[in-house]
């Protein structure tokens, strides 16, 4: 399985980036960590004219912690991301989502950024991204815009940026008080695309009761979902037993089949993992409001 | 239409390579095909099975998800570059040896290298991290016993080494 | 004294070589070849109508484009039915190229040869072909039911039906206390080795001889192959197997279309020519196997004894039938394991579909034959409340029953007769090993906290060293060195290894000493090839017998030369001496020079055997009945396979709400006779049981309505990490040697794999409470099952 031909630009500036974007247009295709793009190009599912390769934009290998989250930069490997312990106590659900992603020879190389504007239905980050509430950084020789997560995923690998964008950053806020945050995933190998992933984030008040419970889900839909569970669990002590917001998760979602699980399989892993990240969350939310770190 | 070539610089196992490369050109084949140095296998060139995995940067990759021209001016390792240079069998190399870590050979250099680079980071894996280490490559022979005691061998190795 | 070396841990010498990553697989030979790539069909069954192929005609670095209208002679028939039989009355072959059908999705149509692997892509990409789509059959059931045929010419989609017999199974059912039917299935799953195929030829129009590698399990059966389709002199063809990074079975089939293309093609254009598979192509053009459609029915009595026994099955084996119905053969003769069946009755149609050829897969029929039976002794166990390993027990072949005549027709054509094996002292070794009789309390205890935790339970028979025979030549160089060859291959067994352990120890030379070489048709050109786990037992016991045969001679010719009895002599590290006598002996080495005596000398060394140096000046340099040389030709060729064994107990650990299945411990007893290299064994062992967790729980080829491989690659078909096999494999050893065989071995090569489908339904079932019938089972299958038997209970059917 071998590439079709194809020309190849490897640009020294964002400048230099973007005006190669905006010239070509469709015809190109960014490579950054290349782990998605390139099976694709060997299978021939790709074929673009012209590859710009942004592996010289050192200026975009950045993970910069701040008091309102972690911002990433484009080249940022996932290795690098999950490496940083900053910006794991700032965002624990980044470190947690990322030690799922494939295997360590893949993190190595694909970079975080890449992997969000991939979109593919069962990639971790975009879940992630979309339950924190996060953004894109799209530029091109037009200028900077930020992208909501929930406007950035428009179907199964498709997102809403330009095909003269470059995504250069993304942010992922950090964790108002008293939050906690889980992940969990089934898949049927170690490191292989979930069944049903399910990123949790838990708000607890001074009595330790369950202010907010939002899940984000990856390999039920499309795009990423994002539920707001807290109807039936407000209220409740952060070690109660949470069963019914799974329930509501499986009501509100609608899986697909394929030949890994049917539709009524994956609604149950959904319901199951619902409820057990949300007591992960609430009790790491309970930890964090006595002082535990995440 | 002709590929256009381009002229790249690959250091591997140290030793600076000047080749001219079409785009598309996978490293794994530039490995292999360009340089000569077959030690790299192909098994899948969709990233899964991690039998061609050599080291950039002393970090594990898979090179058949990456393309030679991208690599420019990078360095590599391969399984080639693994013993010393009198031609004494590195720890990892010895210690599959040992082990009976490998049956057919295909799999085994993207273990050895990915192996390597995980024992300069943790030098005493536990049985478990041991397998953590492993998990990412595909062993259709071996049943994985094996490897996971070459790790451990080679960490007790290179500690007598030390 | 030399240490012995049989039954030893021997490090292997294959081993300093691959660990440098100086492996010579086919990929890393032919620097200087052009390469091909294969245009294959996106149906499972249509016509070809056109093939236009102008629009490749202008890539760069093309040199050849070859379709069905480019063979000529023998290549343009079918290629060959490598084992006929007579029940297979409808057996069909494809064409090396697509004629004028195709009949599974990835049939090989045109063949186009260029400078390199990417540029031949980018023509075969440019090649229009027009077909006409034709209803696809897809699955036993769908080929069963034959609404639609695979080909016009062979109705219902039957290529066999064979009916074997002992006894008179159904009387015997009718009259019984009890009476069970089962209705079973197991999925298509695949050898899936990490190197993929690949062929490399190079035609030497000077001489007129074509040499040919390739990564295959037979050289010299595609050595024939090739000959008889290019029509070259046998004696002119070459086909030597490089470093293999596995075969598991698929390896077998020859010759593949590329392997009498390729060398066609090197021929043609006077270039070497090189084919390396795809991952893709691997899973749409090699083969595939295990499915299988089962219904059993059984009578037995009160204490569980099988009375009658009915096996009817339908086999899948694809879109053409190469290997004939061997598969299915050892599914019907092997599904009776360790028991004495007093009346057995087994039929089987083997099927056409629109989908990969089936060939055998590691285990080769005999998964599925031991699934139907241990599904069916789980079902009396639980039928008549008795323990599983005690029905088992009460149907065993005893020892001093042995050998035992099951009264049918093995794969070899030959009565399927075991020879040896201690079943009762194998069960007992399981048992110990796994604490069978503590089970009850310990799931009892597990299942008061919330757990689901099941044991399950598989005994198998294998009938390895199957012939028709292998052959072994022992060389003693004049520098000392020992050269081994035999013909058949090797993918990791460690062959250069056991090989020469046994030829240390029947010569008495060091290890270091000897070189093995297997499957190079210059070295030895008689050969059947590596499979049914027959190499240690053909080839280690010709080697051995050519070992001996050296040895006698280097005895006879010391003798002379030292002026002692043969039977005074012994060889040690390599020297023949007097025993008891320091300084009277000689090196095998100038042993080696004596045996060919010469007129030239080409070294200091040669000297000694020239005429005017030694030799009896009123008789004849070589004996009537002798040759020159010190070296030593036999064949082993036993009239009957030999019988390994084993059981295998698993526990296993469901979830309750996501049903995942999780291996809490795996437990192995198996008898392979003599253990050449146990390091070896063991090895072989576990990687055996990695490949049956992968087909119990992970491998299946998913294939829709429409033939097409949803799952043609690692991502989604799922063979196991680390991760997915299990933290141990413990092992306990049976050694019953073969009293067939010189050394007694019997092979292992398949025993990890056998008994896996079964096992793991046994403790599934146990786990779950009710019976598992269809293998593999996936997280999400064993859900919905959770579900029809919840909603079976509660509509008061038995679950």
């Amino acid at each position: 399985m071998k590439p079709s031909a194809v020309s190849y630009s490897r640009p020294g500036s964002v400048d230099e980036a973007l005006a190669l974007l905006t010239e070509h247009g469709s015809g190109a295709k960014v490579l950054a960590g290349g782990q998605s793009l390139v099976p694709l190009l060997s299978m021939r599912l790709a074929a673009p004219e012209r590859l710009v390769d942004i592996n010289s934009l050192a200026e975009l290998g950045y993970v910069r912690v701040a008091a309102d989250g972690v911002r990433v930069g484009a080249l940022a490997r996932h290795a690098a991301v999950l490496a940083d312990r900053p910006a794991a106590e700032r965002q624990p659900l980044l470190a947690a989502a990322l030690r799922w992603v494939a295997h360590p020879a893949i993190r190595n190389r694909g970079t975080s950024v890449g992997s969000i504007v991939h979109a593919d239905p069962a990639a971790e980050l975009p879940a992630v991204l979309s339950v924190l509430g996060g953004t894109v950084t799209a530029a091109s020789t037009a200028g900077r815009r930020t992208v909501p997560a929930l406007e950035l995923f428009a179907g199964p690998l498709e997102t809403t940026l330009r095909p003269d964008e470059l995504a250069v950053e993304a942010f992922f806020p950090a964790l108002p008080a008293q939050t906690g945050v889980a992940f969990a995933e089934v898949a049927r190998r170690h490191g292989d695309y979930a069944l049903c992933g399910v990123a949790a984030l838990v708000r607890l008040d001074d009595d330790l009761r369950i202010v907010q419970a939002r899940v984000g889900y990856l390999s039920v839909a499309g795009t990423p979902r994002v539920l707001e569970l807290t109807g039936p669990i407000a209220g409740r002590s952060y070690d109660a037993e949470l069963a019914e917001a799974g329930r509501l998760a499986a009501t509100e979602l609608d899986p697909e089949p394929d030949i890994h699980a049917t539709a009524e399989y994956r609604r149950q892993l959904a319901q199951v993992l619902t409820a057990r990240t949300l007591q992960s969350a609430a009790r790491s939310a309970a930890g964090v409001a006595a002082g535990v770190p995440a | 239409m002709t590929d256009e070539l381009h002229p790249i610089t690959l250091r591997v196992n140290g030793i600076p390579h000047q080749v001219n490369v079409p785009a598309r050109r996978l490293l794994s084949d530039c490995l292999r095909h360009d340089l000569g140095l077959t030690g790299t296998h192909v098994g899948c060139e969709h990233g899964v099975c991690g039998a061609c995995t050599v080291l950039v940067g002393g970090v594990p990759m898979r090179s058949c998800l990456l393309l030679a021209v991208s690599m420019d001016g990078e360095q590599l390792t391969t399984v080639e570059g693994l013993a010393a240079a009198d031609g004494t069998l590195s720890p990892v190399q010895q210690a599959f040896a040992e082990c009976h870590a490998l049956q057919c050979g295909f799999c085994t250099p993207g273990f050895l290298t990915t192996i390597t680079a995980a024992l300069v980071e943790q030098p005493d894996p536990s049985r478990d991290q041991a397998r953590e280490i492993v998990g990412g490559n595909l062993c259709r022979c071996t049943g994985y016993q094996n490897i996971v005691e070459a790790v451990l061998r080679a960490a007790e190795l290179m500690k007598d080494e030390a | 004294m030399t240490t012995r070396l049989i039954g030893e841990p021997v490090q292997r010498v294959e081993d300093p070589r691959l660990v440098r990553g100086d492996g010579r697989y086919l990929d890393d030979l032919g620097s200087d070849a052009v390469e091909v790539a294969v245009l294959r069909s996106p149906h499972a069954h249509a016509k070809i109508l056109d093939i236009d192929v102008t629009g490749a005609l202008d890539v760069d670095g093309l040199l050849a484009i070859y379709t069905y209208d480019d063979l000529t002679g023998p290549l343009a028939d079918p290629l060959p039915l490598l084992i006929p039989h007579p029940a297979l009355t409808h057996g069909r072959t494809q064409y090396a190229l697509a004629r004028d059908e195709v009949n599974y999705v990835g049939e090989a149509i045109a063949l186009v040869v260029a400078e390199n692997r990417y540029l031949a892509e980018d023509a075969v990409e440019r090649i229009v072909v027009s077909y006409e789509p034709l209803p696809a059959v897809v699955g036993v059931a769908a080929a069963r039911d034959a609404a639609n045929l695979v080909h016009d010419d062979v109705p219902g989609n039957v290529a066999a039906n064979l009916v074997q017999q002992v006894g008179d199974a159904a009387a015997a059912i009718a009259a019984a206390p009890h009476r069970l039917s089962l209705d079973l299935s197991v999925e298509r799953s695949a050898s899936m080795p990490l190197e993929g195929r690949g062929v490399l030829a190079r035609w030497d129009a000077d001489a007129g001889r074509l040499r040919l590698w390739t990564s295959t399990q037979t050289a010299t059966g595609v050595r024939a192959a090739v000959s008889v389709k290019l029509g070259i002199d046998i004696e002119q063809v070459e086909v030597i197997t490089p470093d293999v990074g596995g075969g598991f079975g698929v390896k077998i089939v020859h010759p593949w279309p590329e392997e009498v293309l390729v060398p066609m093609a090197a021929r043609a254009l006077g270039r070497p020519v090189k084919f390396t598979e795809d991952r893709r192509e691997h899973f749409v053009s090699a083969a595939h196997e295990r499915g299988q459609l089962q219904h059993v029915e059984v009578g037995f009595d009160d204490d569980g004894r099988v009375l009658g026994l009915s096996f009817r099955f339908w086999h899948d084996h694809g879109a053409y039938i190469p290997y004939g119905l061997i598969v299915p053969i050892i599914t019907s003769t092997q599904a009776l394991g360790p028991y004495k069946i007093p009346n057995y009755r087994v039929e089987f149609d083997s099927l056409y579909t629109n989908t990969v050829i089936v060939t055998p897969y590691r285990g080769a029929g005999r998964p599925q034959g031991v699934f139907a039976m241990e599904r069916t002794m789980d079902a009396i166990a639980a039928e008549l409340g008795l323990d599983r390993a005690e029905v088992r027990a009460r149907n065993f072949i005893q020892p001093a029953e042995m050998p035992y005549d099951q009264g049918l027709i093995f794969q070899d054509g030959r009565p399927l007769v075991y020879d040896s094996g201690d079943y009762p002292a194998s069960l007992d070794k399981l048992k110990r090993l796994v604490d069978w009789d503590s089970w009850t309390s310990y799931q009892a205890a597990a299942r008061a906290e919330g757990r689901r935790v099941g044991l399950g339970i598989a005994c198998y028979v294998e009938g390895t060293g199957v012939g028709p025979y292998e052959g072994g030549h022992v060389r003693v160089d004049t520098t000392g060195r020992i050269e081994v060859a035999t013909g058949l291959t090797s993918q990791g067994q460690g062959h250069q290894t056991a090989f020469a352990q046994i030829v240390a120890d029947e010569l008495g030379v060091p290890l270091s000493d000897i070189t093995v070489v297997t499957g190079d048709t210059r070295r030895f050109p008689y050969a059947v090839g590596t499979f049914a786990s027959r190499a240690a037992v053909m080839s280690g016991s010709a080697i051995a017998l050519a070992a001996r045969a050296t040895k006698a001679k280097a005895l006879r010719l010391a003798a002379e030369a030292l002026e002692a009895d043969p039977a005074d002599l012994e060889i040690v590290d390599g020297m023949v001496r007097v025993a008891g006598v320091p300084g009277a002996e000689l090196s095998l080495g100038t042993v080696a020079v004596l045996a060919n005596p010469l007129r030239y000398a080409f070294d200091e060394a040669s000297k000694a055997a020239t005429q005017f140096a030694v030799g009896d000046p009123d008789a004849p340099p070589v004996a009537e009945d002798d040759e020159p040389g010190l070296e030593g030709r036999d064949y082993y060729s036993p009239a009957r396979s030999t019988f390994a064994s084993g059981m295998h107990a698993v526990l296993v650990e469901t979830d309750p709400e996501t049903a995942e299945i999780r291996i809490l411990r795996y437990c192995v007893v198996h008898d392979c006779g003599t253990l050449i290299n146990p390091m070896i064994v063991q090895g072989q062992v576990h990687g055996g049981v990695a490949q049956g967790v992968g087909g119990a729980l992970y491998e299946r080829m998913a294939y829709d309505e429409a033939g097409q491989l949803q799952n043609a690659s690692f991502m989604d078909f799922l063979m196991p990490y680390v991760s997915e096999v299990p933290d141990s494999i413990e092992i306990d050893h049976l050694e019953t040697p073969s009293p067939l065989n010189p050394l007694g071995i019997k092979g292992a090569g398949e025993a990890g794999v056998i008994p896996s489908a079964a096992v793991f339904a046994s403790a599934i079932s146990d786990a779950e409470g009710f019976s598992i019938t269809a293998m593999p089972i996936s997280p999400s299958e064993l859900f919905h099952l959770r579900l029809q038997h919840v909603q079976q209970h509660h509509e008061g059917e038995p679950s």
